[in-house]
């Protein structure tokens, strides 16, 4: 079984038996999108919430919820997955550090997770589950196998949803 | 993506004409520390290059590698990012030199010294930028966390990441008498100007690119 690994604004499918995992979110989020019968699943590092906040017209697509969700999603249906059929799981979208004023970039991590949340619906994708906000970071990896998103911070319990 | 930008922009010269002006920076912030603690710190500039984000990640120890960070936002003529961290052992080091106390891991106490030095090297780093640019810069109070490299790192990349998957790192590092700043000693600034912020100080320092392309 091999592991493969995302980084920041990065996007990966695997197939039975792999997995695909993503180290250190913090106000990052992992979108895991997975078909159940095919046994595929596919895992983006989302980092900011819109396309919108891009400068410039040139951008990596997978860094933004609105657009690196449907690049995931275009990723697993060329890969065999039925649109049909996925579900997804995410985490992530933390505040790593407390500030007294209460500025955007302050929020990014909810702002992340409310992002991904309004795609996987607009795209029709059922969300299953998720483990997000707080302020610590997160280690993600979803398993072709089962479907599963296995969690891990830094002084917690593992966590599968 | 938009390497035509501000990271191709960064020539031998002006790479230089950073190391310059942010070792101004870094001395000014050692010298803060060293009169505080009565103990001799240096601070130098170790590298000042292009770097992908999850190259970054990779040179501050890998995205799992537990780090204490001191993370500040400045806005104003310049804007940008900038953190101290320095692992545990490595922190346990500095505790250990500075205030001859010896500190278990991460424990509150030495928690809170980490922030105060963090609170002091960025304080006075941006001081000294400021007054050698002749630039306002105006930082939020520091904040701590307790964490992994990538979920700290990537927060502080964030901004830049609006434009480009490739940050300018100017690295800074820390070290006393008895273990000089070294790219393997862990403790750490490293400053994260916004893009648009580049060619503003080279423009200030005369040696701005309009007219050119």
């Amino acid at each position: 079984m091999a592991k493969i690994k995302v980084g920041i604004a990065e996007l990966a499918v695997a197939r039975f038996p792999d997995s695909v995992t993503t180290l250190g979110l913090g106000s990052c989020v992992g979108v895991a999108i997975y078909d159940e019968t095919k046994r595929i699943a596919g895992l983006v590092h989302i980092m900011l919430p819109a396309m919108d906040l891009a400068k410039g017209a040139e951008f990596n697509r997978a860094k933004f919820a609105d657009s690196g969700i449907p690049q995931l999603l275009e990723m697993m249906l060329r890969a065999g997955a039925l649109g049909r059929r996925l579900t997804a799981k995410i985490a992530g979208g933390a505040q790593m550090f407390t500030f007294s004023d209460k500025t955007d970039s302050v929020r990014i991590g909810s702002r992340n997770v409310e992002a991904c949340r309004r795609t996987l619906q607009n795209l029709g994708i059922p969300l299953l589950a998720e483990d997000t906000g707080g302020s610590f970071g997160r280690t993600v990896e979803i398993f072709s196998e089962t479907g599963l998103y296995e969690i891990r911070a830094v002084g917690k319990d593992k966590r599968i949803i | 993506m938009n390497d035509k930008t501000d990271a191709a922009r960064l020539d031998a010269f002006r790479t230089d004409v950073l190391r310059e002006i942010c070792n101004i920076g870094a001395g000014n912030a050692a010298t803060a520390l060293s009169k505080l603690m009565n103990r001799r710190v240096d601070m130098r500039i170790l590298r000042v290059l292009p770097l992908p984000f999850n190259d970054i990640v990779e040179y501050a120890g890998g995205a799992e590698n537990i780090v204490a960070a001191v993370f500040a936002r400045f806005e104003g003529s310049l804007s940008g990012n900038v953190l101290f961290a320095a692992d545990e052992q490595e922190a346990r080091h500095l505790i250990l030199a500075l205030t001859g106390t010896e500190q278990e891991g991460f424990s509150p106490l030495a928690c809170s010294v980490i922030q105060e030095i963090g609170n002091i090297l960025i304080g006075s780093y941006l001081t000294a930028l400021s007054d050698f640019l002749g630039m306002e810069l105006r930082p939020t109070v520091p904040s701590l966390a307790v964490d992994m490299a990538g979920a700290i790192l990537s927060f502080s990349l964030m901004e830049i990441g609006r434009t480009s998957d490739t940050a300018i790192m100017i690295d800074a590092g820390l070290g006393t008498e008895d273990a000089p700043p070294s790219e393997e000693r862990t403790s750490r600034i490293f400053l994260l100007p916004d893009p648009e912020s580049f060619e503003t100080i080279f423009v200030a320092l005369g040696v701005g690119d309009h007219g050119k392309d």
